[in-house]
Order: C-alpha cells, then structure tokens, then sequence
C-alpha cells in the first residue's frame, strides 16, 4: 500500500474519532466537521486514491454512527468532494484564505442538505446552532490543512509539487 | 506507481451514481427499514473505535474504584450492606404479595402476568447527532437484543433500542422528537401518549381534552399498549397542566423520572409473553409529524391493541382521554 495512502487512511480514522469524541454539554454544537474537512484535504492531495467513491463510504459509516438515514451524511459528501475533486489544481494553488472561503460555502450546502432530509423527516432543529460547525470547521481549516499537509510530508515518498 | 491516465469511469459520473444511490438507500430506510443488516455490519465495523473512545472514560472509573482508600471502599461497602437488607426486608413483602396477585389473578382466571428478564448494559460514551437523543449500549444481536426492545435505568422507562448490532447496539430515548410512549395517569387511570421534544427533561401529552382527568404531580406509568414497553413502570412525572381558552386541547408537560444524561448503566428488558403478537412501534414518524387525524388514529389502535393486562383495569375513564 502506497505510504501517502496509508497516512491518509489513519487520518481519516482519526477524524471519525474526534467526530464521535463526547464533547462536555455546552460544545456539542460546535463540533467541527471533521472527516469532511479531512476529506477535503486528501481530495486535493491525492485526487486519484481519495474520491468520491471513498467520500461516501465514509458518509455512510457516518449515517452509521450518528444514528441518521443512511446516505444523508453520504449525499452531502459525495457533492463536497466532487466539487473539490474537479477543482482540485484550482485550490490547490489558491491561499488558505480562498481555500477557506470555499470550503465555507461547500459545508454550508451540505448542511442545508442534510436539514433538509431531517426537515423531510419532521424533526429538523430549530436553532441556528445548527450552522455552527459550517462556521467552526472554516475557522479550523488553516490548521487541518498546515496539520495534514506536514503529515503527509513527513511520512510520505518525497515528492515535489 | 501511477498510470498516466486514469481508468474507470469518470469523477462526474460516480458522483451522479453515488448520488443517486444515497437517495434510494435514504427512501429504502425511511419507508421499509430494511437496511439494518446493511447498518448492523457498519456499526460492528465501528464498534472498536467506539470503544477506543470510550476507554479513557472506562479507565477513568476503573482508576477510581482502584486507587480509592481502603476506608472508602469499606464505608461504601458498609452503606450498601444497609441498603441491601432494608431491600431484602422490602423484597420479602413485595413476594408475598406477588404469591398472592398470582392466586387472585388464578382465582379471577386472567391470563398470569408475564415474567420480565433482565440485562445489565453499559452506555458508550461517545456523542451522536446533537439535535437527536439516542445511546449507544454495549450488548447486541449476540446477547439476544432485539428492535424496539425497551431499556430503562432505576428511575424508569428509558428508551428503545432503535438499531442492533452485532456487538453494540442504539437505543432512542423517550425524549428524542420522534419518539412516543404509551402513559397511563396513575392516579386517574387517564391514558394518553407521551412525545419526546428533544429535550431531556421535557416530554409532552398532546391531544388532551380540557376536562381530562390529569393534574400537577401526578405519575405517569407506561401503559403497555402497542406492546413495546411493559406496563406498570415508571415514566414521567407531570409538571405543567395548561387548560389555555379557546384552544382545543390541554397544554400538558411531564418530566421523566429516568436518569437520561447520568446513568452510565441500564438495564434491557426481556419479556416472556406465550403470545408475540404486537410488534407494533410506537416511533413511526407519522407520529411525530405532528398530523393531528393519523395520531389519532395510531391512538384508537393503541387501545384497541391493548395487551391482556389492561383487562382488568376496566373501571379507568380512558374513554373521554383517548377517543375525542
């Protein structure tokens, strides 16, 4: 198995932890969108290996995990990462700042997708809350990308682009 | 190694099928909830990093109970040694009575009341979606947990188990926004619905006519129609009766009694009933759709399903609570 691959797959393990981690009451809401954040980061690192495909098996664990339909979380990601996927050369040159941008605006739609299934289903929250981790997650992004982008230095082949 | 140009079908293309896909898998799960094979596999294959971030809070209480000084230990033990025999005192008495329920009901030639098994489950810590109250518990289809099988910790009726895996298993609490739970008022024999609001200490009984026999502080029980939960158990406890003018129906809350945020145990019940008739669940979401006709509807069933223990307690007035 490829190294870059192999930390990329621990990454992402470690993002499915810290996204079911308990959190002490007065933070839950603000939890950031890990695995999808991490998801972007390898979308962009190594298009070929890290795609759509993989971004909806990971939705689907997440489905798993929360407790919600299968393929709501899985929807939503798969549109994330397509998107990054195609634009990939485009943000990999862009400054974390334009990145971020970005990546606010994707997490923001895949949360209104997922609103809108729970609103479907009769129970979407009614706080705004809820648009919490879209805005913590952007924040957060510089560091997962700064984090990620050691990582995969540091462990793996070196390679220059 | 890389190829040049990359095989397969394009990025485009996955991603319409994908798409595609999740949207059937979301209507199969919604509609039929067939999936729970699919979701079982899934969450076995998530149970040992559930665990990983369990363990820490395990070693904490592991570390408390080892490293705690002798005297504690033995102040602890000395206090549960008192409350063991003021339980065996009281165990005593509640045989008897049993014993004799047993020959009345034999006497009275009514079906004998079902014995209850139970099992001791331990909660996983780790969070789930914010907005929706489920638990995750460490027993699973290989310790014989089923769908919809109720849990409840010492102070009352918990939840349900909504999905099982092998190992691991959710459970829906009371209080989760789709959730509803058959009550019954102990005081007046009234029987209603409880829906859960999303919030842990707050329940409410909609549908509720303004002269309906319910007042501040009175207990409910679980009624043990549909024949999910067992009768006979502790609930809630009504905090709020609003009879509001001009509206159709009372405004009437209920905290419940179980310890939804504190216990790190629960127990699951088991029932042994000769007939396995009812599988009716009381969290179809049409309940919680907030449709007014369909929930009436669900709760003429729900009487009209009553199990054999509602036999005998024909004297309630549920008449005018449930039929409006």
């Amino acid at each position: 198995m490829n190294k870059t691959l192999r930390i990329g797959i621990i990454t992402l393990i470690g993002a499915f932890m810290l996204a079911i981690m308990p959190l002490p009451e007065w933070a839950v809401e603000f939890r950031p969108d890990w695995v999808t954040l991490v998801l972007i980061y390898w979308a962009m690192a190594m298009p070929t290996k890290i795609g759509v495909t993989v971004a909806w098996l990971a939705g689907l664990m997440l489905d798993v995990s929360y407790g919600t339909l299968m393929g709501q979380h899985a929807v939503g990601l798969v549109l994330v990462i397509y998107f990054i996927h195609i634009n990939h050369q485009r943000l990999r040159v862009a400054s974390l700042l334009q990145q971020a941008i970005v990546i606010f605006f994707l997490l923001l739609i895949k949360q209104l997708l997922i609103l809108w299934v729970d609103g479907m289903l009769g129970h979407a929250p009614d706080s705004w809350l809820y648009f919490m981790p879209t805005l913590t997650s952007t924040l957060l992004w510089p560091w997962t990308y700064l984090i990620l982008r050691d990582l995969r230095r540091k462990f793996s082949y070196v390679r220059t682009y | 190694m890389q190829t040049l140009f990359i095989r397969g079908p394009s990025a485009t293309f996955r991603m319409i099928v994908l798409v595609v896909a999740s949207i059937a898998l979301m209507t199969i799960d919604h509609r039929w909830h067939s999936l729970e094979m699919v979701r079982g596999a899934l969450s076995s294959v998530l149970y040992p990093l559930q665990y990983t971030i369990d363990l820490p809070i395990r070693l904490y209480y592991w570390a408390d109970e080892t490293f705690s000084s002798h005297q504690e230990l033995l102040e602890k033990n000395r206090e549960y040694e008192k409350r063991h025999l003021e339980n065996r005192v009281k165990l005593q008495k509640l045989e008897i009575l049993e014993r004799e329920n047993a020959r009345l009901r034999r006497l009275l030639s009514a079906t004998p009341k079902v014995n209850e098994q139970l099992l001791i489950a331990e909660i996983i810590n780790v969070d789930v979606d914010p907005y929706r109250q489920l638990i995750l518990i460490n027993k699973g289809k290989k310790q014989g947990v089923y769908q919809g099988q109720p849990i409840i910790d010492a102070q009352g009726i918990m939840g349900q188990v909504v999905h099982v895996g092998l190992l691991s298993s959710s459970a829906m609490l009371i209080s989760d926004a789709s959730h509803a739970i058959p009550v019954q008022d102990e005081r007046s024999g009234l029987r209603a619905i409880a829906y859960g609001t999303g919030q842990i200490d707050r329940l409410v009984l909609r549908h509720l006519p303004h002269n309906a026999d319910i007042k501040d502080g009175d207990m409910l029980t679980s009624s043990g129609m549909g024949g999910t939960f067992p009768p006979n158990y502790p609930v809630a406890i009504v905090t709020k009766v609003e009879r509001p003018i001009g509206e159709t129906f009372a405004v009437v809350e209920a905290t419940p009694f179980a310890q939804m945020d504190k216990s790190r145990e629960v127990l699951l019940i088991w029932r042994h009933q000769p007939e396995e008739e009812t599988t009716e669940e009381e969290t179809t979401e049409e309940q919680a759709d907030g449709n007014a006709n369909l929930e009436e509807k669900t709760a003429e069933t729900v009487t009209q399903t009553a199990g054999s223990e509602a036999e005998n307690r024909s004297d309630t007035n549920t008449q005018e609570g449930d039929n409006e």
